[in-house]
């Protein structure tokens, strides 16, 4: 597969404090790619300097072979953040057609893929009510879902399901293998959560601003001795001390 | 279009948020109602004793609307017990005015009336009906009238910025703002969208204002409602561009707040309320950076001296360059989300 995204010596400070040290990564069209890493490690910056919407210190990034920011490119990225970016005087219905609306689509197509998106995170019911009126689990899936209305070939989530109760998570996880299987879609995900590391197909290790590791998980749990993922953190995160 | 969808949402967001409409639509109503009974209470009568005048001068100061209270005999004393506003003696065809004046501005106001009369009452023969004339306003002139011209400008300008500046900070705090950069929107497309979006509200509040002040509170209106509406116009887009520059600099709602004190209570005082001509210089040339400066001047030229937008041209202008400035900064503001 061709090289999605590309990252170069990344570098990010703000004031004194290095938030992301000489970053280097690549990742694969059609794979689904974890960041995996405790909170403050860096990997909520490394997604929005992907994304564009924080600008490096230093370094550069690549998608889909063209150089970040890039207008265009925005078309081909969805991206969910971490804090749910939602109108909570609006309905769920208006919030994803508002975000719709801001992409390049046809009616036809729209009308479709506000379904499809509201059927995949199971809001299609809750849609008319106001977002103030929604648990957390039901923003967290409107946020998902509203990263995929506009069929980006690139997804990336920021802590995708936190607050989404098992049998809902396992069902987004499914839907993201999916997507990645049926249409090629590049997907990364940030997680602190390592049996979700586990369904990824490689990971990287964030501690600190730099990436201690990057592999397969099976890879990693191998090159560590470890017989989990947690196990090659620890080791990891040792060696790298 | 980006921009039409996000026009839309804001104006929804807007509608659906009963308390920030009412506020804007009607506090300036209730305030400005409030201001009008303040200031064109009716003022009692002032009581003047009088020694030794004619019949024909009581007269004179009866059509003055003053009461007058004669007496055979009195001084300074009577005027405090009996609680006179002044005391007027006449002797030998000379005049003797003595002021209470526990109140300056009534004490002014009888001695010209007093003084009138008594100027009239000295050529004799001449009617007592005292005639004047006014280049501004009537005789039913108040200071409301002069003021008014100005609290509308402001009124606009204060709700106006309040509501802008906050409804863009909200996204900002909400991460909606960053999450709107995350999609293929150009940042002049953000900023006119809010501009268009409140813009709108704006325009309503206005006219709603204005015509407000004009037909219920019957504030003195020479020159054409439409002028009046365009100046406040031009005076909202100010205010909506600074309100969402200055939220850039606010964290939260209560910085937003504290940016009043700063940015406009200060220019109230520079509106023309106080006079400016008598001021320092250096005064005077601050209010050269207040907008409401420029907008009270072009309101009080149309409202009360009946001139038109050609006669404050150059105050408009000042508003558009204060507008363009903003919107200019505002773009840039964006950069620090995203370069593009």
């Amino acid at each position: 597969m061709d090289t999605s995204i590309s990252i170069n010596k990344l570098s990010k400070t703000y004031g004194k404090t290095a938030v992301l040290k000489e970053v280097d990564l690549q990742v694969a069209g059609g794979e689904i790619f974890g960041l995996i890493g405790p909170s403050g490690s860096g990997k909520t910056t490394l997604v929005k300097m992907i994304v564009g919407i924080d600008s490096p210190s230093g370094g550069m990034v690549e998608v889909l072979g063209k150089q970040v920011p890039n207008l265009s490119l925005l078309q081909d990225i969805g991206y969910m953040a971490q804090s749910d970016a939602l109108y909570p005087e609006l309905t769920g219905r208006e919030n994803l057609r508002f975000f719709a609306s801001l992409y390049k689509m046809n009616q036809a197509v729209l009308k479709e893929r506000l379904a499809y998106a509201a059927d995949l995170v199971q809001l299609t019911d809750e849609l008319g009510k106001k977002v103030a009126a929604y648990s957390g689990g039901m923003k967290r899936r409107l946020s998902l879902a509203i990263a995929l209305v506009h069929d980006p070939q690139i997804l990336i989530l920021d802590e995708p399901t936190v607050g989404i109760d098992p049998e809902l998570r396992l069902s987004i996880w499914n839907e993201l293998m999916l997507l990645k299987r049926q249409q090629g879609k590049t997907i990364i995900v940030t997680t602190h959560v390592m049996d979700e590391a586990e369904k990824c197909d490689r990971i990287a290790m964030v501690r600190e601003g730099g990436i201690l590791a990057t592999g397969t998980p099976d890879e990693l749990k191998a090159a560590y001795g470890a017989v989990d993922l947690e196990g090659v953190f620890l080791q990891a995160g040792r060696g790298a001390q | 279009m980006r921009i039409l969808a996000l026009i839309k949402r804001i104006m929804l967001q807007l509608l659906r948020d009963k308390r920030t409409m009412a506020l804007l639509f009607f506090a300036p109503l209730i305030v400005l109602t409030l201001m009008y009974f303040f200031f064109n209470g009716d003022n009692e009568n002032p009581r003047l004793g009088v020694v030794g005048g004619t019949e024909l001068l009581t007269v004179a100061l009866e059509n003055a609307s003053i009461d007058v209270v004669p007496y055979s005999e009195a001084d300074s004393q009577t005027v405090v017990e009996d609680g006179l506003d002044g005391l007027l003696e006449v002797n030998d065809g000379g005049f003797q005015v003595t002021l209470e004046n526990n109140d300056p501005g009534t004490s002014r106001a009888l001695l010209m009336q007093v003084t009138q009369a008594a100027a009239m009452q000295g050529g004799a023969g001449v009617s007592a009906s005292i005639e004047a004339e006014y280049i501004y306003g009537d005789a039913e002139t108040e200071f409301f009238d002069v003021l008014g011209p100005i609290l509308v400008g402001f009124f606009v300008f204060f709700f106006v910025f309040l509501i802008s500046g906050i409804g863009l900070l909200k996204e900002r705090v909400s991460g909606t703002l960053e999450r709107l950069l995350a999609t293929p929107i150009r940042r002049w497309e953000i900023v006119f969208a809010y501009l268009i979006g409140f813009g709108i509200f704006a325009i309503i509040q206005t006219i709603i204002v204005v015509f407000y002040s004009i037909r219920v509170l019957e504030m003195v209106m020479v020159g054409q409602v439409w002028h009046v509406i365009v100046i406040n116009l031009m005076l909202a887009l100010v205010a909506l561009s600074l309100g969402i520059l200055l939220s850039t600099f606010a964290s939260s709602e209560f910085q937003m707040v504290q940016f009043i004190p700063i940015v406009v209570v200060p220019q109230i005082f520079f509106a023309g309320i106080i006079p400016l001509e008598g001021m320092a210089d250096w005064l005077q040339n601050i209010s050269r950076i207040m907008p409401l400066y420029y907008a009270a001047d072009a309101l009080k030229a149309i409202m009360y001296r009946g001139e038109g937008l050609a006669d404050v041209s150059s105050n408009l202008l000042a508003l558009a360059t204060f507008a363009a400035v903003f919107i200019f900064l505002n773009i840039i503001a964006l950069k620090r989300y995203r370069k593009l």
